[in-house]
């Protein structure tokens, strides 16, 4: 055979995963404490979708100077303004508070920001604005997002599996949400809509992993009706483990091209992502099984598909 | 599983081959599909304005202001109503406007009977209440507050359609959202500073006779005489802010005008109007009436100018002079043209992204996609070997799909969608590294290789699905809550997962079992 696959993940690791979940239970709840914590402390660092204000990205004549750039605009008595190099020496970010007054003031605001830009701006790559009504609403749908997302998700795993599945993996999800939450709130990487995106996304990839692994404990709980919970979940863990692995890999894999390539703009969101798929994987392997030892699922009668897999395991 | 039927083998290559045709189209250039005959595919995924470059504003009609005005028409009629119409005058005190209702209180409850009747008349949708011996509310039912607010946006929708039109841009669209939102987002425009200048406008136009003998200084200290109004004629580079005292009645209102135009009048820039039969005659009888008089255009309730009417205008035309540019010329007669608006407009949020972003997000989504693609492909090859390579296979298929079914369904793709495709790659191939890590514990359990590749797709069957399912639920939910490129993510995303899900499973299994048939390996290389 010209391709000879190689498999870098060892297939008959038998790692004590459960044995070990004190470490992992300790490690995440301080992970959850630290970024609840972090939130409330810290903050987060609002974008303009949520908080309101002006976003203008600006490409100038010539590589542009950002201190005289600060003065210039601080002249015109906008309040707080963040001006930032974007990608290029020539590109500048400029993020302007929400103005004092009504939606008009803000759009004043941004006449009088490319009034004073005249003399340099070679193109406007980029106007956002946000209204201050607008910015709470959409804080309002966003978390309104997240929620369902979390109930529908625990509701579909409850009707799949049993209730206490469905447990384990909001419990799993919760702790994901609220850890990448954390990481906005100690980096204080702006927080926007796309990061909401990211946030729902994390949650459907690493929902995905915690039921590949579940899949496995039911498959389990069906054929070894004896082993006890500990070493079946073990069982399951390990084998799931190099496929666990292998997606989570061939996953990064395109994100890093995304922010190593996909340009400024979506970069953070791909950081998000990534962030977040490393703690999903974590969560799976490590959080939502070990707590099916809390809330154990019950073995039930062996149905006709179990019987045939328990014969199908001897027969191999 | 490894004995496939034909029929899956003829559909999945029917579905393979039909979204390659429908994906074409993106490959090349639009002008290439002119000549072409109109039953093969043509369509384009449609590029968001953050990849093509545009102003996204959201709207607000003031819808509230709208039917405010309303009751205060009513309130003005109610003042004339009980004050004459032939019979005595009746008593009243507290006259005003208050939530929904216009309410008073009679000085006599004897009147009762006769205001109600009097005060009936004036509106269908108001329900007169009689609370005390003499509160009287004329309170506006909600259903004809819904009614009315529904009205008011639909015309405001209208004069902002009729607004982006004038200005000659290219496939705007316009939309509604929720209840009083509009959503107009115009691809490739310049100069979204005059885009909204434009919109925000109100733009109602009424001329107002001066009322002469009210005293301005009075007016200006609070004491405005009943039935006119303080105004303000704006400062100019000559003249300091200018008071007139007006008379409230409207003698002609902009909505009777026919046309109006920018043109020059001694070298100055000037709007010429012209109005319809009802207004021209209006106009006519009141120039005629009150030569000598002033009269007061007001816009937006500021006086543009207040000119003395030198002898009767019977033609049903005229100017409007004032400190106005060429712009601001040009600007006023095309919302003059387009119409007021019936309620004031704000502006809650702008995305406006210029041409060159757009290019630029294009290119860089491109070069990612690729990398990715090439880095996915790659690592399944070494981990799977010529399992690995199928899977590559797939993820081709995988990506005209997704590819045909933006294109065919004509959703937007914006540069999160690119993003959601690039993930979508990643997350494609689970697939198939659930089936193929399936298939390794069954040749470890001692199978042989057709009946470990069976298992391998049997038993990984309800793991992917329930696994696809969860990630598709929260892709979903993005959508239903998203705005804008958000949205355009989650399309991106819930299309792939569902393709993925197709091509991971029956394009691999084709390739897989055309390669078992064609070889009849005794070991599988994974």
């Amino acid at each position: 055979m010209a391709l000879r696959p190689i498999e870098f993940i060892p297939h008959n690791t038998r790692i004590d995963f459960v044995g070990r979940r004190l470490y992992a239970y300790v490690f995440s709840a301080v992970l959850t404490l630290a970024s609840v914590l972090l939130f409330v402390f810290n903050g987060l660092n609002f974008g303009i979708d949520f908080r309101g204000g002006i976003l203008i990205e600006v490409k100038t004549t010539a590589a542009a100077d950002v201190a005289t750039l600060r003065s210039t605009l601080g002249n015109i008595d906008l309040g707080e303004i963040q001006i930032q190099e974007f990608g290029s020496p020539d590109i500048v970010l400029i993020r302007i508070q929400r103005q004092g007054g009504d939606e008009a003031a803000q759009l004043a605001a941004i006449s009088r920001v490319k009034e004073s830009l005249r003399p340099i701006a070679a193109e406007y790559r980029r106007t956002e604005f946000v209204g201050p009504k607008f910015g709470s609403e959409l804080i309002e749908a966003a978390t309104l997002a997240v929620g369902l997302s979390l109930l529908a998700i625990m509701a579909y795993v409850w009707f799949r599996f049993e209730w206490q599945f469905g447990v384990a993996a909001v419990i799993a999800l919760t702790h994901d949400v609220v850890t990448i939450i954390g990481l906005f709130a100690l980096t204080e990487q702006e927080f926007n809509l796309s990061t909401v995106a990211a946030v729902l996304t994390v949650a459907g990839y690493s929902i995905n992993d915690t039921v590949v692994v579940f899949d496995r404990v039911r498959e389990n709980l069906r054929r070894y009706k004896r082993m006890p919970m500990a070493e079946l979940l073990n069982g399951a863990i390990n084998q799931t483990l190099p496929r666990t692995l292998m997606t989570s890999f061939t996953t990064l894999l395109p994100l890093l091209a995304l922010v190593a390539l996909g340009g400024p703009i979506i970069r953070d969101f791909s950081i998000a992502i990534i962030w977040g798929i490393l703690i999903g994987t974590y969560s799976s392997v490590l959080v939502a099984s070990p707590i099916l030892l809390i809330f154990t699922p019950p073995r039930g009668a062996p149905t006709p598909e179990g019987e045939a897999d328990t014969a199908a395991a001897r027969e191999g | 599983m490894v004995n496939l039927s034909r029929w899956s083998v003829v559909t999945t290559l029917v579905v393979c081959l039909l979204a390659i045709v429908y994906a074409l189209p993106n490959v090349f250039p639009k002008t290439t599909f002119e000549g072409l005959p109109g039953f093969l595919p043509h369509r384009q995924v449609s590029l968001g304005l953050d990849l093509q470059g545009g102003s996204s504003l959201l709207l607000e009609v003031e819808a509230a202001g709208a039917v405010r005005q309303h009751l205060q028409s009513v309130e003005a009629e109610v003042r004339q109503q009980l004050r004459r119409r032939g019979g005595e005058r009746i008593g009243y005190t507290g006259l005003g406007v208050s939530d929904s209702a216009v309410v008073f209180t009679l000085l006599d409850a004897a009147d009762r009977e006769q205001a109600v009747d009097r005060v009936e008349a004036i509106d269908r949708d108001l329900r007169v209440a009689v609370s005390g011996d003499r509160q009287i509310r004329l309170e506006l039912t909600e259903e004809a507050r819904q009614r009315r607010i529904a009205t008011v946006v639909e015309q405001s929708i209208e004069i902002v359609r009729r607004r982006v039109d004038e200005l000659g841009t290219t496939e705007p669209s316009i939309q509604r959202q929720g209840d009083n939102r509009i959503l107009v987002e115009v691809p490739g425009i310049d100069n979204p500073e005059h885009l909204k200048q434009i919109l925000s406008r109100t733009a109602k136009l009424t001329i107002h006779l001066v009322d002469e003998g009210a005293s301005v200084g009075d007016a200006l200290s609070g004491r405005v005489p009943a039935g006119s109004m303080l105004l303000m004629e704006p400062a100019t580079a000559t003249r300091p802010e200018t008071p007139y005292v007006v008379r409230r009645e409207v003698a002609v209102a902009g909505d009777q005008l026919v046309d109006a135009q920018p043109s020059f009048q001694d070298g100055r820039p000037v709007v010429s109007f012209r109005f319809d039969a009802v207004g021209a005659r209006r106009f006519g009888d009141i120039t005629s009436q009150y030569v000598k008089k002033r009269l007061a255009i007001v816009l937006d309730n500021k006086i543009v100018s207040a000119p003395t009417i030198q002898s009767p205008i019977l033609g049903g035309s005229g100017i409007i002079t004032g400190s106005f540019t060429v712009q601001e010329v040009n600007d006023l007669a095309l919302v003059l043209r387009a119409g007021a608006l019936p309620a004031d407009i704000e502006i809650l949020e702008e995305r406006t992204i210029g041409p060159g972003l757009g290019r630029d997000s294009i290119e860089a989504g491109k070069i990612a996609a690729i990398v990715g693609f090439a880095l996915v492909v790659a690592s399944m090859a070494v981990s799977y070997g010529l399992l690995g390579l199928m899977a590559g296979v797939a993820l081709v298929f995988n990506l005209f799909l997704l590819l045909a079914a933006l294109s065919a369904l004509q959703a937007t793709l914006t540069l999160p969608g690119i993003a959601g495709i690039v993930l979508t790659m990643g997350m494609a191939v689970d697939a198939n590294v659930l089936i193929f890590e399936r298939i390794r514990e069954e040749i470890r359990a001692g199978r042989t290789p057709i009946s470990a590749i069976d298992a391998g797709y049997r038993r990984a069957m309800s793991t992917i699905i329930d696994s696809n399912l969860t990630t598709l639920i929260a892709a979903l939910l993005l959508f239903q809550f998203g705005t804008g490129p958000i949205r355009g993510f989650a399309v991106t995303l819930s299309i792939g997962i569902i393709s993925s899900m197709y091509t991971a499973i029956m394009v691999t299994r084709v390739l897989v079992v055309w390669w078992l048939r064609r070889r009849r390996p005794q070991t599988i290389p994974i």
